[in-house]
């Protein structure tokens, strides 16, 4: 019997969507879930002034044993910037408590391009002019089994997206591959129905991460106009319904830079905190990426997020958040990574190469696959060491590299 | 006078066992030596790696490995990890620790289930130490449900913040016939020599060194404390006078015969 993850009117009648469709209205194949995560989060987002902090509310954000969101506020603000290196080291005190001094390390693998959106500043999304690739499944297992020489046990599968049963199965099959080579299978796809997640889940999935780009609604409706990802509160509501279908685990992220980068970095940190509430098992981390140079890249308004405003989200987050893992990835320096270890992120992934079927090439020593090219690459990386290079770098930093923190249950 | 910590039959000269989680496993050598410990505690999530950082390896030659089932979110999770453990350690060692915890935030133990999952693995063989709110009730259930020890924490895990549930875990010492073994929260030497003081049976330390300047010279100066607080128990430590000095001239001398 073949399985059913969307809802049964949607197969019916396919849904084209275009910038006239309200990127808040749901489509018939979403499944829509109870809760009022949504309503917290951008009611405390639209109240959110940046600029009426004082370095009063930072000093006292900053003497609080637990942060408030309004401590959070303080300290996201310009205000704060000035108490940075106060900030680091209260950040690194809390990272030090609650991880010592371990840093886990994972490795990305993108295996395919093809996607029915069209995010304005996405490499991948439809229509661009790169090269598309779905690797095989024979594919997918060498590069597993190149990653998984290297010594990395925990992996993250990547995708553009695709809403068919038939694209949902090929990634289930990916996962099942993947729990062959590695101990933790997570997963950046795009979202979908709990039935589908459970799917997922059972092929060994136990994480999924879902970027929610920006929380600035109207912004996000003008960098999304068409695709299943339009939709704004489905995509809000995907680690809900992943937890809810038993994943262990879930991701959040803003990709800083589309829209206002103070306001974005605390509706995704009160929106982790809100999940958290809601499911106090489930273990959250949070990304920080910021736009970077894309294949076939636009012009879309992009603000600038300078490495000192990331340094200090990160310490904000970790003092807000003190519980929760902070993956830092190779869009940022190696040096910038290797600061922010010391500080506040407790995971980054190593041996990243983010085209399709580009493991073989960069780290299989010659290795490559004979059917067809490489697809082109998602956005450029910033750091291409090795995952013996960061595990060595990581060691002789005085931290300690952990391969593997999880055991499936 | 010998003067064993015994777990489940198991005997160790030691009272302090080390939490080996938050620091570099070149230093679990040093720490082990220092504190002249005799048990580490061992995630299985994380030992569970093919890596050559497999913390196993790590572990001096003669110490006793006392896995935790780290990662469980209920009792059913904690016996499948348990029983892991055992495949992952081998030998004749059944000790387990348990933690369950349905929360990732403050990572308190989740007491009903923990003693679940005590009843199953006891049954089952293992010598039971299970982390534990410390509740007078669920430790009484506990010791129906065969555990070896209980092991209470004093503070909030990972936070240093010293006895701060000093008050219950003394009615633990009071009630409850198995070791009382401290865990979570102690931060100082002077902390867990009060808890020994108190009666606790060893103390358990992770974060409290991970977050030290020197960690072998703190693992040391909690030794030291370890074993200062077990022989001020075992001396029996004298009154204390809640108001000044006592009077020679009794209350009751009116009384006759």
């Amino acid at each position: 019997m073949k399985r059913i993850f969307y809802m049964e009117n949607c197969r019916m009648m396919p849904h084209q969507s275009d910038e006239r469709d309200d990127c808040m209205t749901y489509w018939p194949d979403m499944e829509r879930i109870d809760s009022s995560v949504a309503d917290y989060v951008l009611t405390m987002m639209e109240d959110y002034d940046c600029e009426r902090y004082t370095a009063g509310d930072v000093e006292n954000a900053l003497a609080h044993s637990t942060a408030s969101a309004k401590d959070l506020g303080a300290l996201l603000s310009p205000a704060a910037a000035p108490f940075l290196e106060a900030m680091a080291r209260k950040a690194r005190e809390l990272t030090s408590r609650h991880f010592g001094n371990s840093v886990a390390l994972f490795t990305p693998l993108y295996i395919d391009n093809h996607c029915e959106n069209s995010c304005r500043y996405c490499g991948f999304r439809g229509g661009s002019q790169i090269r598309r690739r779905r690797l095989l499944a024979e594919e997918i297992r060498q590069e597993m089994e190149i990653i998984a020489e290297s010594g990395i046990e925990e992996i993250l599968l990547l995708t553009g997206e695709v809403h068919t049963e038939e694209y949902l199965e090929y990634i289930g099959e990916a996962c099942r591959a993947a729990s062959k080579y590695f101990r933790m299978t997570g997963l950046e796809i795009f979202p979908v129905n709990t039935a589908g997640y459970r799917y997922l889940h059972e092929r060994g999935a136990d994480f999924v991460t879902v970027f929610q780009e920006t929380y600035d609604i109207p912004r996000y409706g003008e960098l999304h106009p068409a695709g299943h990802k339009r939709v704004w509160p489905y995509r809000f509501y995907a680690q809900e319904r992943a937890l809810m279908a038993g994943m262990r685990g879930a991701g959040f992220a803003a990709l800083l830079g589309l829209s206002d980068f103070r306001r974005d970095a605390l509706a995704v940190a009160l929106h982790v905190a809100a999940v958290q509430k809601k499911y106090p098992a489930a273990e959250l981390s949070l990304s920080c990426p910021r736009l970077r140079p894309v294949v076939g890249g636009s012009d879309i308004r992009a603000k600038r997020v300078e490495e000192r405003d990331l340094c200090q989200i990160l310490c904000a987050w970790r003092i807000f958040l003190p519980f929760v893992s902070i993956t830092l990835s190779s869009r940022e320096s190696a040096a910038f990574r290797d600061g922010m270890v010391r500080i506040a992120a407790t995971k980054i992934s190593a041996g990243v190469s983010t085209g399709i079927g580009d493991h073989a090439k960069k780290y299989g020593g010659g290795r490559t696959f004979t059917s067809c090219q490489a697809g082109d690459e998602q956005f450029e990386i910033n750091d291409s060491r090795s995952f013996g290079d960061i595990y060595s770098a990581l060691a002789k930093a005085g931290l300690q590299p952990v391969v593997n923190d999880y055991i499936h249950v | 006078m010998d003067d064993e910590l015994n777990l489940g039959g198991r005997k160790f000269c030691s009272r302090f066992i080390l939490g080996s989680g938050k620091y570099s496993l070149e230093l679990v050598e040093a720490a082990v030596r220092h504190a002249r410990s005799e048990i580490v505690t061992l995630s299985v999530r994380r030992a569970n790696t093919k890596s050559s950082e497999n913390i196993k390896n790590y572990i001096p030659e003669g110490v006793t490995l006392l896995p935790n089932t780290s990662g469980a979110r209920d009792a059913d999770e904690a016996v499948r990890i348990a029983r892991l453990a055992k495949e992952l350690i081998g030998g004749e060692t059944t000790l387990i620790k348990i933690e369950i915890m349905r929360d990732s935030k403050y990572l308190l133990p989740d007491n009903y289930e923990t003693v679940k999952a005590t009843h199953i693995l006891a049954s089952e063989g293992f010598i039971v130490l299970p982390y534990m709110y410390p509740d007078l009730n669920v430790a009484r259930d506990l010791v129906s449900a065969g555990a070896a020890a209980v092991m209470p924490l004093a503070a909030p895990i990972g936070s240093n913040r010293g006895l701060v549930t000093k008050d219950f875990i003394r009615i633990l010492i009071d009630e409850i016939d198995l070791p009382v073994i401290v865990d979570a929260g102690i931060g100082r030497p002077s902390e867990a020599c009060e808890a020994m003081e108190m009666g606790a049976a060893a103390i358990m330390a992770n974060t409290a060194l991970a977050t030290a300047g020197d960690l072998p010279m703190m693992a040391e100066a909690f030794r030291y404390a370890i074993e200062a607080g077990r022989m001020a128990y075992l001396a029996g430590i004298g009154r204390v006078l809640s108001r000044g000095a006592e009077s020679s001239d009794p209350l009751t001398g009116f009384l006759r015969g």
